[in-house]
């Protein structure tokens, strides 16, 4: 996998908002890559920038915010490309899915309309053409009654064949790449269950990759071929879902695995990681997690730690408790 | 049922003014719950899941008397809590207490915490002016509250914090018996278990009962020691932890235990999709409710409802499936 290049590629990304209490460092730096045909996490607690990750690639910032580093989609870097270009990648290679599909779909236009009106939009196709391919893609997403399907109105379905029809207009243009954003969040787990299996196939089924955001271990474990780790904005710890969840070695990772009640393996009583979450403004050089770690040391509390890896793996973290020369000392 | 009980749950049936006419057919009312029948002992967490919209938070409600119910009986330490007069009912509100999942919701935004903790005791007379300061401190300490927040307003606390004002409110009366609606879904995985623990405590130390409401069967796994199982207002299974855990006999707990996802990818798990959504709860299918959606549905199922027994000492169940194992066996 590493050889080949990868589909998208964001370096250094650093996405900063201005507000009341001051600047708000949401994504601080962050780097990963997404192959083809592969699936990436991203996990965190809220705050910690996966939403605005997400949204600094699909280019869908608010203009209180400012962007450096280099975001590469096949080929392109996204971050220099005019607001029209960008909404053509967004219709064609690159496509999003929302927690909550309320928001995204048209209150008043039939699911019919709103999927022929993507295709229409980024394909050179006939309406007749459309409206056939709409049902194709009802069809595809698992949702039986097609016909009777487009033409309700959102309100009328149920929260995950909404997000059935999300899935279906993401796939309208045949995506390269898919964000997903907390997608089963808001959703029951039987059918929590059905969409992520549904995802699972889909992707399987196109090859095309999948960014998918969540705070649930237990989706990334289901799902994720590579985790990335986030905390207060930065990526804390990456490696394949086996590195991680066999070997983590960011103690936040770790603390997160221990602190969540496990189906099946009982304990007394759940570990605890004390403290809450740092607020993003005015952060001093050192680890964010500082404060809530057990491993804390002096040099915790100066420097930021790099992400690196420690030996042939790919797997890497961000702690000095890894950095050989810091621990000798 | 048995002498320790401190809640008798009798026959309990819930209807709703239907809020929308959906369906032109007979929806004049929602059955939210249809004949319920638990108890709940002295000391122990009983826990209520199943998905939403399945009658759990009704149930929690109407033990409380926080609403009218439409037939059965509540009883509390042996007395029927509908049949209780004004000064009766007035002493069993200190006595039994909510936690929300959304404590914000139900704090004053212009209340000091402080004042807010303190409001309820002074109501009861269970406080002094005097001697009032002194209690709200106390209990903001059990609940992990630093006394230093005392004069702060709800908005300036973190989700974790405001779920521990919510617990010290329900605390600071000095109850019997808790019903937790929810309380830590809306948390992240750290802060979870800090609440969850100190739910643990305040039982331990103060021999609290609770009826833990949770659509996460991970958390009631590890909080609850019976668990009834809920679907569109019928219990479909109740039983030990043990006994539901390790030998769940209906199709829907097998099926809502297997859609939990494991964070272990090395136990990626086949699992029993369920079909199709939750029927709508103003037209339920007949016979067993969950037929429509259940992978072994029998032409019985569809026309008669499964009677709820119990199939060893104290793990109850409703399907035709299992009675007809049980004969041939
Ligand atoms: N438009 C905005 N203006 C200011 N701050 C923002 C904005 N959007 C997000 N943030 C902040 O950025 C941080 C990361 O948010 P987000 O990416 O949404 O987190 P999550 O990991 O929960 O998805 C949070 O502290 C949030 O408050
Ligand atoms: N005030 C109400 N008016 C009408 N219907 C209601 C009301 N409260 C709840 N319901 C309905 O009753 C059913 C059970 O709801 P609820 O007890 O909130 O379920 P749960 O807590 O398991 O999600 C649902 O179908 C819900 O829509
Ligand atoms: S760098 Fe230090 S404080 Fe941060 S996680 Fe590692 S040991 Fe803990
Ligand atoms: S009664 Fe029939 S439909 Fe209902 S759970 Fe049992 S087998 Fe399934
Ligand atoms: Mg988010
Ligand atoms: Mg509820």
């Amino acid at each position: 996998m590493t050889q080949q290049k990868p589909l998208l590629s964001v370096n250094h990304l650093k996405t900063y908002f201005q507000s009341d209490d001051g600047l708000v460092k949401a994504v601080d730096g962050i780097n990963f890559d997404v192959y083809q045909g592969e699936t990436v996490c991203i996990v965190g607690e809220s705050g910690c920038g996966k939403s605005v990750t997400a949204m600094s690639i699909m280019g869908l910032l608010p203009d209180s915010s400012t962007i450096q580093g280099s975001i590469n989609l096949d080929g392109e870097e996204l971050t220099k490309l005019s607001k029209g270009n960008m909404r053509r990648i967004r219709g064609n290679k690159l496509s999003m899915i929302f927690q909550e599909p309320m928001t995204s779909l048209n209150p008043v236009m039939t699911i019919g309309e709103q999927i022929t009106e993507v295709l229409l939009e980024h394909q050179v196709i006939s309406k007749k053409q459309a409206i056939k391919k709409s049902l194709e893609l009802i069809k595809l997403v698992g949702i039986g009654r097609g016909e009777q399907i487009i033409k309700s109105y959102p309100h009328q379905l149920s929260g995950g064949m909404l997000q059935r029809v999300m899935i279906a207009i993401a796939l309208a243009c045949d995506p390269k790449m898919l964000i997903a954003d907390e997608p089963t969040t808001a959703l029951d787990v039987t059918i929590q269950a059905q969409v992520l299996n549904l995802l699972q196939d889909l992707k399987e089924e196109t090859n095309m990759s999948m960014l998918l955001i969540t705070h649930d271990l237990g989706v990334v474990a289901e799902v994720a071929d590579r985790v990335v780790v986030m905390y207060a904005g930065k990526v804390v710890e990456q490696g394949t879902v086996e590195e991680i969840f066999t070997d983590p070695k960011h103690p936040y990772t770790r603390g997160l695995l221990q602190a969540k009640p496990v189906l099946g393996s009982r304990k007394k009583r759940l570990y605890t990681i004390p403290g809450q979450v740092p607020k993003l403004v005015d952060l001093k050089p050192s680890c964010y997690f500082a404060d809530r770690c057990e491993h804390c040391m002096e040099i915790c509390t100066q420097q930021t730690p790099e992400l690196k890896c420690n030996d042939n793996s790919e797997h890497k973290v961000a702690c000095w408790l890894y950095e050989k020369e810091v621990v000798h000392q | 049922m048995t002498q320790e009980a401190i809640i008798q749950v009798n026959q309990l049936e819930k209807k709703y003014k239907a809020k929308e006419k959906m369906f032109r057919k007979n929806t004049e009312y929602i059955k939210a719950v249809d004949n319920v029948s638990f108890h709940i002992e002295q000391g122990e967490t009983f826990g209520l899941v199943g998905e939403s919209g399945s009658g759990k938070s009704t149930i929690g409600k109407s033990i409380l008397r926080l609403q009218s119910i439409s037939n059965g009986e509540i009883i509390y330490n042996g007395k029927n809590v509908f049949q209780l007069d004004k000064k009766e009912m007035r002493h069993l509100r200190t006595k039994m207490q909510f936690v929300f999942q959304d404590p914000f919701s139900s704090l004053n935004p212009r209340l000091r915490i402080g004042d807010a903790l303190a409001e309820p005791l002074l109501d009861h007379g269970l406080a002094t002016k005097k001697n009032v300061k002194e209690k709200v401190m106390e209990t903001m300490e059990v609940c992990g509250l630093p006394t230093y927040h005392i004069n702060k307003f709800p908005h300036e606390f973190s989700g974790g914090q405001r779920q521990r004002i919510g617990i010290a409110r329900a605390m600071i009366m000095d109850p019997e018996f808790i019903v937790a609606d929810e309380p830590v879904s809306a948390l992240d995985v750290s802060i979870q278990a800090q609440i969850i623990n100190l739910f643990q405590e305040l039982q331990e130390e103060r021999n609290l009962s609770y009826l833990f409401i949770s659509h996460d069967l991970s958390v009631v796994e590890h909080l609850c020691s019976r668990i009834g199982v809920l679907y569109l207002g019928t219990m479909m299974e109740l039983a030990s932890r043990d006994q539901l855990y390790e030998n769940p006999l209906h199709p829907y707990t097998k099926a809502l235990l297997s859609a939990v996802p494991i964070p272990d990818p090395t136990k990626r798990r086949e699992r029993i999709l369920l079909k199709g959504d939750l029927p709508n709860p103003a037209s339920p299918p007949s016979g067993c409710k969950f037929h429509t959606r259940c992978p072994f549905a029998m032409d019985i199922c569809r026309r008669v409802t499964p009677e709820f027994k119990e199939r060893e000492p104290g793990h109850f169940v409703a399907c035709h499936l299992v009675d007809k194992d049980e004969t041939n066996t």
